[in-house]
Protein backbone atom coordinates (compact mmCIF):
# COMPACT_ATOMS: atom_id res chain seq x y z
CA UNK A 1 0.00 0.00 0.00
CA UNK A 2 2.85 2.24 0.49
CA UNK A 3 4.25 1.93 -3.01
CA UNK A 4 0.90 2.11 -3.86
CA UNK A 5 0.39 5.33 -2.30
CA UNK A 6 3.46 6.75 -3.88
CA UNK A 7 2.25 5.61 -7.05
CA UNK A 8 -0.98 7.48 -6.82
CA UNK A 9 0.49 10.53 -5.65
CA UNK A 10 3.10 10.81 -8.84
CA UNK A 11 0.07 10.45 -11.06
CA UNK A 12 -1.63 13.41 -9.03
CA UNK A 13 1.49 15.23 -9.42
CA UNK A 14 2.07 14.73 -13.27
CA UNK A 15 -2.03 15.17 -13.71
CA UNK A 16 -1.37 18.66 -12.38
CA UNK A 17 2.38 19.23 -13.85
CA UNK A 18 0.59 18.30 -17.34
CA UNK A 19 -1.94 20.53 -17.50
CA UNK A 20 -0.20 23.67 -16.08
CA UNK A 21 2.50 23.05 -19.01
CA UNK A 22 0.13 22.56 -21.67
CA UNK A 23 -2.51 25.74 -20.14
CA UNK A 24 -5.50 23.61 -21.08
CA UNK A 25 -6.72 20.42 -20.24
CA UNK A 26 -9.06 18.33 -17.99
CA UNK A 27 -7.53 18.70 -14.48
CA UNK A 28 -10.62 17.74 -12.25
CA UNK A 29 -11.79 14.65 -13.66
CA UNK A 30 -8.78 13.35 -13.93
CA UNK A 31 -7.04 14.08 -10.56
CA UNK A 32 -10.59 12.63 -8.82
CA UNK A 33 -9.85 9.42 -10.51
CA UNK A 34 -6.48 8.78 -9.72
CA UNK A 35 -7.15 6.30 -6.86
CA UNK A 36 -9.43 3.93 -9.19
CA UNK A 37 -6.69 4.21 -11.88
CA UNK A 38 -3.68 3.88 -9.09
CA UNK A 39 -5.64 0.42 -7.73
CA UNK A 40 -6.54 -0.51 -11.17
CA UNK A 41 -3.22 -0.46 -13.37
CA UNK A 42 -0.77 -1.68 -9.96
CA UNK A 43 -3.16 -4.19 -7.96
CA UNK A 44 -5.88 -5.30 -10.82
CA UNK A 45 -4.99 -5.58 -13.91
CA UNK A 46 -2.55 -7.88 -15.99
CA UNK A 47 -0.79 -5.52 -18.24
CA UNK A 48 2.52 -4.11 -18.20
CA UNK A 49 5.72 -3.11 -20.69
CA UNK A 50 5.97 -6.35 -21.89
CA UNK A 51 2.28 -7.33 -22.84
CA UNK A 52 0.81 -3.88 -23.38
CA UNK A 53 1.44 -4.38 -26.98
CA UNK A 54 -0.75 -7.72 -27.55
CA UNK A 55 -4.06 -8.49 -26.71
CA UNK A 56 -3.16 -10.97 -24.37
CA UNK A 57 -3.34 -9.21 -21.17
CA UNK A 58 -6.28 -6.96 -19.49
CA UNK A 59 -7.50 -4.15 -21.57
CA UNK A 60 -8.64 -0.77 -20.35
CA UNK A 61 -10.76 2.03 -21.98
CA UNK A 62 -10.91 5.66 -20.79
CA UNK A 63 -14.32 6.00 -22.00
CA UNK A 64 -14.07 9.54 -20.36
CA UNK A 65 -11.69 10.29 -22.75
CA UNK A 66 -10.65 14.14 -21.80
CA UNK A 67 -9.18 12.66 -18.33
CA UNK A 68 -6.06 11.36 -20.20
CA UNK A 69 -3.78 13.36 -18.18
CA UNK A 70 -4.61 10.58 -15.83
CA UNK A 71 -4.27 7.95 -18.16
CA UNK A 72 -0.83 9.45 -19.28
CA UNK A 73 0.33 9.74 -16.00
CA UNK A 74 -0.72 6.05 -14.93
CA UNK A 75 1.09 4.42 -17.88
CA UNK A 76 4.02 6.64 -16.99
CA UNK A 77 4.12 5.39 -13.72
CA UNK A 78 3.68 1.93 -14.68
CA UNK A 79 6.55 2.36 -17.19
CA UNK A 80 4.13 1.09 -20.42
CA UNK A 81 5.10 4.42 -21.86
CA UNK A 82 8.34 6.73 -21.51
CA UNK A 83 7.74 9.85 -23.38
CA UNK A 84 7.84 12.87 -22.32
CA UNK A 85 4.71 13.83 -20.55
CA UNK A 86 5.26 17.54 -20.23
CA UNK A 87 4.73 16.84 -24.51
CA UNK A 88 1.59 16.84 -23.67
CA UNK A 89 -1.43 18.51 -25.73
CA UNK A 90 2.11 20.20 -27.65
CA UNK A 91 2.15 19.88 -31.39
CA UNK A 92 4.02 16.54 -32.56
CA UNK A 93 3.48 14.81 -29.27
CA UNK A 94 2.04 10.94 -28.74
CA UNK A 95 -0.23 12.28 -26.03
CA UNK A 96 -3.26 14.27 -27.72
CA UNK A 97 -5.57 16.05 -25.84
CA UNK A 98 -7.71 13.53 -25.70
CA UNK A 99 -5.88 9.47 -26.39
CA UNK A 100 -5.09 7.88 -29.61
CA UNK A 101 -4.91 4.56 -29.03
CA UNK A 102 -2.36 4.02 -32.68
CA UNK A 103 0.09 6.41 -30.84
CA UNK A 104 0.51 4.45 -27.42
CA UNK A 105 0.75 1.04 -26.13
CA UNK A 106 -1.77 0.99 -23.44
CA UNK A 107 -4.29 3.07 -24.81
CA UNK A 108 -6.37 0.25 -25.92
CA UNK A 109 -9.28 2.49 -27.92
CA UNK A 110 -8.85 6.52 -28.72
CA UNK A 111 -11.36 7.90 -27.16
CA UNK A 112 -13.02 11.67 -26.49
CA UNK A 113 -16.54 11.71 -28.00
CA UNK A 114 -18.55 10.63 -24.67
CA UNK A 115 -20.32 7.57 -24.74
CA UNK A 116 -18.23 5.86 -27.66
CA UNK A 117 -15.19 4.15 -25.54
CA UNK A 118 -17.81 2.26 -23.62
CA UNK A 119 -19.08 0.47 -26.56
CA UNK A 120 -15.86 -0.23 -27.36
CA UNK A 121 -15.29 -2.07 -24.42
CA UNK A 122 -18.31 -3.86 -24.93
CA UNK A 123 -16.71 -5.29 -28.25
CA UNK A 124 -13.61 -6.57 -27.25
CA UNK A 125 -15.20 -8.33 -24.26
CA UNK A 126 -17.53 -9.60 -26.79
CA UNK A 127 -14.53 -10.90 -28.89
CA UNK A 128 -12.73 -12.10 -25.77
CA UNK A 129 -15.49 -14.61 -25.25
CA UNK A 130 -15.38 -15.14 -29.09
CA UNK A 131 -11.58 -16.51 -28.94
CA UNK A 132 -11.46 -17.87 -25.57
CA UNK A 133 -9.51 -15.02 -24.16
CA UNK A 134 -10.02 -15.01 -20.18
CA UNK A 135 -8.37 -11.86 -19.48
CA UNK A 136 -10.66 -8.99 -18.29
CA UNK A 137 -11.81 -5.35 -20.06
CA UNK A 138 -12.22 -2.15 -17.73
CA UNK A 139 -13.51 0.72 -18.80
CA UNK A 140 -13.92 4.60 -16.73
CA UNK A 141 -17.06 6.11 -17.42
CA UNK A 142 -17.91 9.52 -16.43
CA UNK A 143 -20.79 10.83 -14.29
CA UNK A 144 -21.98 13.08 -16.59
CA UNK A 145 -20.99 10.51 -20.02
CA UNK A 146 -24.31 8.78 -18.82
CA UNK A 147 -26.65 11.36 -20.12
CA UNK A 148 -25.30 9.92 -23.70
CA UNK A 149 -27.55 7.78 -25.03
CA UNK A 150 -24.74 5.42 -26.62
CA UNK A 151 -24.21 4.40 -23.29
CA UNK A 152 -27.63 2.84 -22.33
CA UNK A 153 -27.03 1.00 -25.73
CA UNK A 154 -23.87 -0.39 -24.58
CA UNK A 155 -24.93 -1.52 -21.15
CA UNK A 156 -27.83 -3.05 -22.84
CA UNK A 157 -26.09 -4.83 -25.22
CA UNK A 158 -23.78 -5.91 -22.15
CA UNK A 159 -25.87 -7.72 -20.48
CA UNK A 160 -27.63 -9.44 -23.15
CA UNK A 161 -24.43 -11.08 -23.94
CA UNK A 162 -24.00 -11.69 -20.70
CA UNK A 163 -20.23 -10.07 -20.71
CA UNK A 164 -19.06 -11.10 -17.31
CA UNK A 165 -15.68 -10.25 -18.27
CA UNK A 166 -16.53 -6.63 -18.55
CA UNK A 167 -16.45 -4.38 -15.56
CA UNK A 168 -17.21 -0.84 -15.58
CA UNK A 169 -16.64 2.18 -13.53
CA UNK A 170 -18.49 5.25 -13.02
CA UNK A 171 -16.55 7.80 -12.03
CA UNK A 172 -19.38 9.73 -10.07
CA UNK A 173 -17.70 13.29 -8.77
CA UNK A 174 -21.63 14.91 -9.48
CA UNK A 175 -20.21 17.54 -11.75
CA UNK A 176 -20.10 18.17 -15.52
CA UNK A 177 -19.11 21.56 -17.10
CA UNK A 178 -21.92 23.43 -17.08
CA UNK A 179 -22.56 22.57 -12.95
CA UNK A 180 -24.50 19.86 -11.40
CA UNK A 181 -25.20 17.09 -12.82
CA UNK A 182 -28.64 16.68 -11.55
CA UNK A 183 -29.24 20.54 -12.53
CA UNK A 184 -27.79 20.16 -15.82
CA UNK A 185 -29.57 16.72 -17.21
CA UNK A 186 -30.16 14.64 -14.03
CA UNK A 187 -29.51 11.27 -14.95
CA UNK A 188 -29.56 9.43 -11.47
CA UNK A 189 -30.32 7.17 -10.07
CA UNK A 190 -27.19 5.58 -11.94
CA UNK A 191 -27.17 2.52 -9.41
CA UNK A 192 -30.76 1.33 -10.37
CA UNK A 193 -30.74 2.06 -13.95
CA UNK A 194 -27.70 0.08 -14.41
CA UNK A 195 -29.45 -2.77 -12.38
CA UNK A 196 -32.54 -2.33 -14.11
CA UNK A 197 -30.03 -3.05 -17.40
CA UNK A 198 -29.18 -6.29 -16.01
CA UNK A 199 -25.78 -5.48 -14.27
CA UNK A 200 -24.67 -6.25 -11.27
CA UNK A 201 -23.67 -3.14 -9.59
CA UNK A 202 -21.05 -2.41 -6.24
CA UNK A 203 -20.95 1.27 -4.75
CA UNK A 204 -18.20 2.22 -3.41
CA UNK A 205 -15.94 5.66 -2.31
CA UNK A 206 -14.18 5.49 -4.99
CA UNK A 207 -10.82 7.48 -2.82
CA UNK A 208 -10.99 4.28 -0.15
CA UNK A 209 -8.17 2.23 -2.05
CA UNK A 210 -9.50 -0.75 -0.11
CA UNK A 211 -12.97 -0.91 -1.36
CA UNK A 212 -12.04 0.13 -5.12
CA UNK A 213 -9.85 -3.46 -4.95
CA UNK A 214 -12.19 -5.19 -3.30
CA UNK A 215 -14.76 -4.06 -5.53
CA UNK A 216 -12.24 -4.93 -8.29
CA UNK A 217 -12.05 -8.43 -7.00
CA UNK A 218 -15.88 -9.32 -5.92
CA UNK A 219 -16.46 -8.40 -9.75
CA UNK A 220 -14.16 -11.29 -10.80
CA UNK A 221 -17.05 -13.45 -8.77
CA UNK A 222 -19.52 -11.86 -10.26
CA UNK A 223 -20.74 -14.50 -13.32
CA UNK A 224 -23.19 -14.19 -16.13
CA UNK A 225 -23.60 -10.37 -15.99
CA UNK A 226 -21.41 -7.12 -16.22
CA UNK A 227 -20.79 -5.26 -13.64
CA UNK A 228 -20.72 -1.61 -12.57
CA UNK A 229 -18.58 -0.03 -10.10
CA UNK A 230 -20.77 2.84 -8.88
CA UNK A 231 -17.64 5.01 -7.23
CA UNK A 232 -18.29 8.32 -5.01
CA UNK A 233 -15.45 10.60 -6.26
CA UNK A 234 -14.12 14.00 -5.42
CA UNK A 235 -13.51 16.02 -8.64
CA UNK A 236 -10.32 17.88 -7.95
CA UNK A 237 -9.44 15.53 -5.50
CA UNK A 238 -5.91 15.92 -3.71
CA UNK A 239 -6.03 20.22 -4.78
CA UNK A 240 -8.31 22.04 -2.21
CA UNK A 241 -8.69 24.86 -4.23
CA UNK A 242 -10.00 22.77 -7.30
CA UNK A 243 -12.35 19.90 -4.97
CA UNK A 244 -15.73 19.92 -6.11
CA UNK A 245 -15.38 22.49 -8.56
CA UNK A 246 -16.95 22.47 -11.86
CA UNK A 247 -14.74 25.49 -13.05
CA UNK A 248 -11.32 22.90 -12.61
CA UNK A 249 -13.13 20.75 -15.17
CA UNK A 250 -11.32 22.05 -17.97
CA UNK A 251 -9.04 24.81 -17.35
CA UNK A 252 -4.86 24.63 -16.15
CA UNK A 253 -3.66 25.89 -13.31
CA UNK A 254 -1.31 29.62 -13.35
CA UNK A 255 2.38 29.03 -12.21
CA UNK A 256 1.29 30.00 -8.49
CA UNK A 257 -1.77 27.76 -8.82
CA UNK A 258 0.46 24.96 -9.67
CA UNK A 259 3.13 25.19 -7.32
CA UNK A 260 0.24 25.42 -4.45
CA UNK A 261 -0.92 22.07 -5.61
CA UNK A 262 2.26 20.13 -6.31
CA UNK A 263 3.16 21.48 -2.09
CA UNK A 264 -0.48 20.40 -1.18
CA UNK A 265 0.16 16.77 -3.01
CA UNK A 266 3.39 16.27 -1.53
CA UNK A 267 2.57 16.64 2.08
CA UNK A 268 -0.66 14.42 1.31
CA UNK B 1 -32.98 -8.97 -64.06
CA UNK B 2 -29.80 -10.60 -61.85
CA UNK B 3 -29.43 -10.40 -58.15
CA UNK B 4 -29.65 -7.09 -55.84
CA UNK B 5 -26.17 -6.00 -54.51
CA UNK B 6 -27.41 -6.94 -50.78
CA UNK B 7 -28.00 -10.10 -51.94
CA UNK B 8 -24.64 -10.67 -53.77
CA UNK B 9 -23.34 -9.17 -50.65
CA UNK B 10 -25.47 -12.39 -48.65
CA UNK B 11 -23.90 -15.07 -50.38
CA UNK B 12 -20.51 -13.31 -50.34
CA UNK B 13 -20.18 -13.30 -46.75
CA UNK B 14 -21.72 -16.43 -46.22
CA UNK B 15 -18.56 -18.24 -47.92
CA UNK B 16 -15.67 -15.82 -46.89
CA UNK B 17 -16.78 -16.41 -42.96
CA UNK B 18 -16.33 -19.65 -43.54
CA UNK B 19 -12.94 -19.28 -45.15
CA UNK B 20 -11.81 -17.09 -42.52
CA UNK B 21 -12.54 -17.78 -38.76
CA UNK B 22 -11.56 -14.07 -37.65
CA UNK B 23 -14.00 -12.46 -39.15
CA UNK B 24 -17.38 -11.57 -37.33
CA UNK B 25 -20.81 -9.75 -38.28
CA UNK B 26 -22.58 -7.11 -36.76
CA UNK B 27 -26.00 -6.55 -37.41
CA UNK B 28 -29.01 -4.31 -36.34
CA UNK B 29 -32.42 -5.77 -36.36
CA UNK B 30 -31.92 -6.14 -40.18
CA UNK B 31 -30.15 -9.90 -40.48
CA UNK B 32 -32.97 -10.43 -43.22
CA UNK B 33 -33.03 -7.52 -44.81
CA UNK B 34 -29.17 -6.61 -45.09
CA UNK B 35 -28.77 -10.66 -46.10
CA UNK B 36 -26.26 -11.31 -43.31
CA UNK B 37 -28.32 -13.89 -41.99
CA UNK B 38 -26.89 -15.72 -44.73
CA UNK B 39 -23.92 -16.22 -42.87
CA UNK B 40 -26.03 -16.33 -39.75
CA UNK B 41 -27.00 -18.85 -41.21
CA UNK B 42 -23.39 -21.28 -41.60
CA UNK B 43 -22.06 -19.47 -38.97
CA UNK B 44 -23.93 -18.30 -36.66
CA UNK B 45 -21.45 -17.88 -33.33
CA UNK B 46 -19.68 -14.97 -35.44
CA UNK B 47 -22.88 -13.87 -35.88
CA UNK B 48 -23.98 -10.90 -33.55
CA UNK B 49 -27.05 -9.09 -33.37
CA UNK B 50 -26.85 -5.80 -31.69
CA UNK B 51 -30.48 -4.60 -32.14
CA UNK B 52 -32.01 -1.43 -32.81
CA UNK B 53 -28.83 0.54 -31.52
CA UNK B 54 -26.72 1.72 -34.72
CA UNK B 55 -23.90 3.56 -32.56
CA UNK B 56 -23.54 0.88 -29.95
CA UNK B 57 -23.00 -1.42 -33.16
CA UNK B 58 -20.21 0.78 -35.11
CA UNK B 59 -18.43 1.01 -31.56
CA UNK B 60 -18.56 -2.94 -30.33
CA UNK B 61 -17.00 -3.30 -34.43
CA UNK B 62 -14.30 -0.90 -33.10
CA UNK B 63 -13.93 -2.99 -30.32
CA UNK B 64 -13.52 -6.45 -32.18
CA UNK B 65 -11.18 -4.77 -34.38
CA UNK B 66 -8.49 -3.31 -32.17
CA UNK B 67 -9.08 -7.64 -30.92
CA UNK B 68 -7.60 -8.99 -33.88
CA UNK B 69 -10.83 -9.13 -35.92
CA UNK B 70 -12.02 -8.68 -39.55
CA UNK B 71 -15.42 -6.99 -38.79
CA UNK B 72 -18.61 -6.61 -41.40
CA UNK B 73 -21.18 -4.58 -39.99
CA UNK B 74 -24.26 -4.15 -41.62
CA UNK B 75 -27.45 -2.43 -41.56
CA UNK B 76 -29.65 0.26 -44.25
CA UNK B 77 -27.04 2.73 -45.73
CA UNK B 78 -29.07 5.81 -44.05
CA UNK B 79 -28.63 4.30 -40.69
CA UNK B 80 -25.08 3.11 -40.97
CA UNK B 81 -23.32 6.41 -42.26
CA UNK B 82 -26.11 8.65 -41.42
CA UNK B 83 -26.94 8.06 -37.50
CA UNK B 84 -23.69 6.45 -36.53
CA UNK B 85 -21.44 8.78 -39.00
CA UNK B 86 -19.55 10.37 -35.70
CA UNK B 87 -18.93 6.57 -34.31
CA UNK B 88 -17.82 5.46 -37.19
CA UNK B 89 -15.07 8.61 -37.96
CA UNK B 90 -14.14 8.73 -34.31
CA UNK B 91 -14.25 5.12 -33.15
CA UNK B 92 -13.36 3.30 -36.32
CA UNK B 93 -11.73 5.37 -39.08
CA UNK B 94 -9.56 7.80 -36.46
CA UNK B 95 -7.75 4.88 -35.06
CA UNK B 96 -7.70 2.98 -38.37
CA UNK B 97 -9.69 0.08 -37.44
CA UNK B 98 -10.83 -3.06 -39.81
CA UNK B 99 -14.37 -2.28 -39.84
CA UNK B 100 -16.41 -2.83 -43.86
CA UNK B 101 -18.96 -0.90 -42.97
CA UNK B 102 -21.85 -2.82 -45.24
CA UNK B 103 -25.16 -0.48 -45.92
CA UNK B 104 -27.50 -1.58 -47.70
CA UNK B 105 -30.91 -0.20 -49.40
CA UNK B 106 -28.89 3.07 -50.31
CA UNK B 107 -30.06 5.51 -52.66
CA UNK B 108 -33.66 6.09 -53.58
CA UNK B 109 -34.20 2.40 -55.15
CA UNK B 110 -35.08 1.62 -51.58
CA UNK B 111 -38.34 2.50 -52.97
CA UNK B 112 -41.71 2.86 -50.82
CA UNK B 113 -40.07 3.03 -47.29
CA UNK B 114 -39.53 6.86 -48.53
CA UNK B 115 -37.14 9.40 -47.30
CA UNK B 116 -36.41 8.99 -43.90
CA UNK B 117 -34.67 5.34 -45.02
CA UNK B 118 -33.77 7.08 -48.54
CA UNK B 119 -29.05 7.24 -48.49
CA UNK B 120 -28.57 9.76 -50.53
CA UNK B 121 -26.16 11.62 -48.74
CA UNK B 122 -23.84 8.27 -47.58
CA UNK B 123 -21.05 8.80 -50.34
CA UNK B 124 -20.35 11.59 -49.56
CA UNK B 125 -20.16 11.55 -45.48
CA UNK B 126 -17.69 8.20 -45.95
CA UNK B 127 -15.44 9.75 -48.34
CA UNK B 128 -15.37 12.96 -46.41
CA UNK B 129 -13.57 10.78 -43.35
CA UNK B 130 -9.75 10.54 -43.49
CA UNK B 131 -8.64 7.29 -44.69
CA UNK B 132 -11.98 5.39 -45.04
CA UNK B 133 -12.24 3.46 -48.61
CA UNK B 134 -15.59 4.00 -50.45
CA UNK B 135 -16.98 1.24 -52.86
CA UNK B 136 -19.68 1.05 -54.88
CA UNK B 137 -20.56 -2.27 -56.88
CA UNK B 138 -22.83 -2.35 -60.14
CA UNK B 139 -23.90 -5.27 -60.10
CA UNK B 140 -23.59 -9.17 -57.98
CA UNK B 141 -20.61 -10.25 -59.34
CA UNK B 142 -18.42 -6.89 -58.46
CA UNK B 143 -20.20 -7.32 -55.17
CA UNK B 144 -18.69 -10.37 -54.49
CA UNK B 145 -15.28 -9.59 -55.94
CA UNK B 146 -15.79 -6.06 -53.95
CA UNK B 147 -16.79 -8.10 -50.29
CA UNK B 148 -13.52 -10.52 -50.77
CA UNK B 149 -11.61 -7.92 -51.44
CA UNK B 150 -12.05 -5.47 -48.59
CA UNK B 151 -11.82 -9.25 -46.29
CA UNK B 152 -8.50 -8.80 -47.26
CA UNK B 153 -7.69 -5.44 -46.74
CA UNK B 154 -7.00 -3.82 -42.64
CA UNK B 155 -8.20 -0.44 -43.94
CA UNK B 156 -11.89 0.55 -42.85
CA UNK B 157 -14.13 0.52 -45.82
CA UNK B 158 -17.86 1.89 -46.64
CA UNK B 159 -19.26 -0.86 -49.32
CA UNK B 160 -22.44 0.77 -50.62
CA UNK B 161 -25.01 -2.14 -51.58
CA UNK B 162 -28.81 -1.83 -53.36
CA UNK B 163 -32.28 -3.05 -52.04
CA UNK B 164 -33.29 -4.37 -55.80
CA UNK B 165 -32.55 -6.58 -58.64
CA UNK B 166 -30.27 -5.12 -61.03
CA UNK B 167 -29.29 -6.69 -64.20
CA UNK B 168 -25.79 -8.62 -64.37
CA UNK B 169 -22.94 -6.29 -66.12
CA UNK B 170 -19.64 -8.64 -65.61
CA UNK B 171 -20.12 -12.60 -66.29
CA UNK B 172 -18.65 -14.67 -62.93
CA UNK B 173 -15.22 -15.32 -64.19
CA UNK B 174 -14.34 -11.70 -64.52
CA UNK B 175 -11.16 -10.39 -62.60
CA UNK B 176 -11.54 -7.22 -60.78
CA UNK B 177 -8.71 -4.62 -59.66
CA UNK B 178 -10.45 -2.33 -57.63
CA UNK B 179 -7.33 0.22 -58.21
CA UNK B 180 -8.25 0.85 -61.02
CA UNK B 181 -11.62 2.44 -63.05
CA UNK B 182 -12.94 0.09 -65.65
CA UNK B 183 -13.71 1.30 -68.88
CA UNK B 184 -16.86 -0.84 -70.53
CA UNK B 185 -17.15 0.83 -73.68
CA UNK B 186 -14.93 3.03 -75.46
CA UNK B 187 -16.12 5.75 -77.73
CA UNK B 188 -14.97 9.29 -78.36
CA UNK B 189 -16.00 12.86 -77.32
CA UNK B 190 -18.48 11.58 -74.42
CA UNK B 191 -17.71 9.96 -71.63
CA UNK B 192 -19.83 8.85 -68.19
CA UNK B 193 -18.46 7.77 -65.15
CA UNK B 194 -20.91 6.10 -63.29
CA UNK B 195 -21.37 3.77 -60.22
CA UNK B 196 -24.09 1.70 -58.63
CA UNK B 197 -26.81 0.85 -60.59
CA UNK B 198 -26.68 4.24 -62.82
CA UNK B 199 -23.70 1.98 -64.69
CA UNK B 200 -26.17 -0.22 -66.21
CA UNK B 201 -28.29 2.71 -67.40
CA UNK B 202 -25.24 4.36 -69.02
CA UNK B 203 -24.70 1.15 -70.70
CA UNK B 204 -28.31 1.41 -72.14
CA UNK B 205 -27.72 4.66 -72.85
CA UNK B 206 -24.46 4.04 -74.78
CA UNK B 207 -26.42 1.01 -76.55
CA UNK B 208 -29.62 3.78 -77.83
CA UNK B 209 -27.07 6.62 -78.74
CA UNK B 210 -25.06 3.57 -80.74
CA UNK B 211 -28.05 2.75 -82.71
CA UNK B 212 -28.03 6.44 -83.54
CA UNK B 213 -24.19 6.72 -84.89
CA UNK B 214 -22.79 8.33 -80.96
CA UNK B 215 -20.45 6.28 -79.70
CA UNK B 216 -20.03 7.09 -76.02
CA UNK B 217 -17.67 5.67 -73.26
CA UNK B 218 -18.32 3.94 -70.31
CA UNK B 219 -16.65 3.85 -67.02
CA UNK B 220 -17.73 1.83 -64.15
CA UNK B 221 -16.32 3.64 -60.86
CA UNK B 222 -16.77 0.59 -58.36
CA UNK B 223 -14.13 2.19 -55.64
CA UNK B 224 -14.81 5.85 -55.09
CA UNK B 225 -11.95 6.35 -52.86
CA UNK B 226 -9.38 5.61 -53.37
CA UNK B 227 -9.87 6.85 -56.53
CA UNK B 228 -7.83 6.03 -59.66
CA UNK B 229 -6.52 9.38 -60.54
CA UNK B 230 -4.80 8.73 -63.27
CA UNK B 231 -7.00 6.54 -64.83
CA UNK B 232 -10.14 9.36 -64.43
CA UNK B 233 -7.20 11.60 -65.69
CA UNK B 234 -6.69 9.57 -69.10
CA UNK B 235 -10.50 9.79 -69.48
CA UNK B 236 -10.19 13.58 -69.20
CA UNK B 237 -7.64 14.17 -71.41
CA UNK B 238 -9.38 12.05 -74.05
CA UNK B 239 -12.74 13.24 -74.35
CA UNK B 240 -14.62 16.89 -74.75
CA UNK B 241 -17.34 16.26 -72.35
CA UNK B 242 -17.76 14.51 -68.82
CA UNK B 243 -20.66 13.44 -67.49
CA UNK B 244 -21.39 11.34 -64.00
CA UNK B 245 -24.10 9.72 -63.01
CA UNK B 246 -24.89 8.39 -59.63
CA UNK B 247 -27.61 7.71 -57.20
CA UNK B 248 -26.83 9.95 -55.11
CA UNK B 249 -27.05 13.69 -54.47
CA UNK B 250 -25.24 15.63 -56.61
CA UNK B 251 -22.92 17.24 -53.70
CA UNK B 252 -20.36 15.17 -52.58
CA UNK B 253 -20.79 11.60 -54.50
CA UNK B 254 -19.54 10.71 -57.50
CA UNK B 255 -19.57 14.08 -59.73
CA UNK B 256 -17.55 15.97 -57.02
CA UNK B 257 -14.88 12.52 -56.64
CA UNK B 258 -14.43 13.28 -60.27
CA UNK B 259 -14.72 16.97 -60.35
CA UNK B 260 -11.96 17.11 -57.58
CA UNK B 261 -9.97 15.21 -60.32
CA UNK B 262 -10.26 17.90 -62.60
CA UNK B 263 -9.98 20.91 -60.70
CA UNK B 264 -6.90 19.40 -59.82
CA UNK B 265 -5.01 18.28 -62.88
CA UNK B 266 -7.23 19.44 -66.17
CA UNK B 267 -10.27 21.81 -65.69
CA UNK B 268 -13.34 20.37 -68.18
CA UNK B 269 -17.09 21.01 -67.79
CA UNK B 270 -18.61 18.19 -66.27
CA UNK B 271 -22.49 17.33 -66.33
CA UNK B 272 -23.55 15.56 -63.20
CA UNK B 273 -26.80 13.38 -63.17
CA UNK B 274 -27.50 12.17 -59.69
CA UNK B 275 -30.52 13.42 -57.22
CA UNK B 276 -30.58 17.25 -57.81
CA UNK B 277 -29.97 17.96 -53.70
CA UNK B 278 -33.20 17.58 -53.23
CA UNK B 279 -35.64 15.03 -50.86
CA UNK B 280 -37.19 11.94 -52.98
CA UNK B 281 -40.58 10.08 -51.73
CA UNK B 282 -42.11 7.11 -52.04
CA UNK B 283 -43.15 4.74 -54.93
CA UNK B 284 -41.98 1.66 -56.91
CA UNK B 285 -38.24 1.59 -57.84
CA UNK B 286 -38.64 2.16 -61.37
CA UNK B 287 -41.37 5.03 -61.55
CA UNK B 288 -39.07 6.72 -58.64
CA UNK B 289 -35.86 6.21 -60.98
CA UNK B 290 -37.67 7.61 -63.99
CA UNK B 291 -39.10 10.49 -61.81
CA UNK B 292 -35.95 11.86 -60.43
CA UNK B 293 -34.13 11.79 -63.95
CA UNK B 294 -31.73 8.75 -62.98
CA UNK B 295 -32.46 6.44 -66.30
CA UNK B 296 -30.93 5.89 -69.51
CA UNK B 297 -33.34 8.01 -71.44
CA UNK B 298 -32.21 10.39 -69.53
CA UNK B 299 -28.49 10.35 -69.84
CA UNK B 300 -29.53 10.09 -73.84
CA UNK B 301 -31.14 13.48 -73.36
CA UNK B 302 -28.51 15.18 -71.58
CA UNK B 303 -25.83 13.03 -73.85
CA UNK B 304 -27.92 14.72 -77.04
CA UNK B 305 -28.01 18.51 -75.58
CA UNK B 306 -24.24 18.06 -75.65
CA UNK B 307 -23.68 17.08 -78.80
Amino acid sequence: MKDLNLHIKNIRKNIVKMVANAKSGHPGGSLGAADIMGVLFFEVMDINKDNAKGVDRDRFVLSKGHASPVLYATLHEKGIIDEDLMTFRKINSKLQGHPNMSYLDGVDMSTGSLGQGFSAAVGMAMANKLSKNEHRVYALLGDGESEEGQIWEAAMASAHYKLDNLCAVLDFNGLQIDGDITKVMNPTPLDKKFEAFGWHVICIDGHNKDEILDAFNKAKEIKGKPTLILAKTIKGKGVSFMENSAAWHGSAPNAEQLEAALNELEVA
Amino acid sequence: MGLATREAYGKALAKIILENEKIVVLDADLTKSTKTSDAQKVCPERHFNMGIAEANMMGVAAGFASSGYTVFASTFSMFATGRAWEQIRNSIAYPHLNVKICGTHAGIAVGEDGVSHQAIEDISLMRTIPGMEVYSPCDATETMAVIEYVSKTDKPCYVRLGRSGVDDVYSEDTKFDFSKIRVLKEGKDIAIFATGLMVQEALKAAETLKAEGINITVVDVACIKPLDEEGVLNILKTHDHIITAEEHNIIGGLGSAISDVSVKYLPKKITKIGIMDRFAESGPFNELLEKYNLTSSYIVKVVKDLK
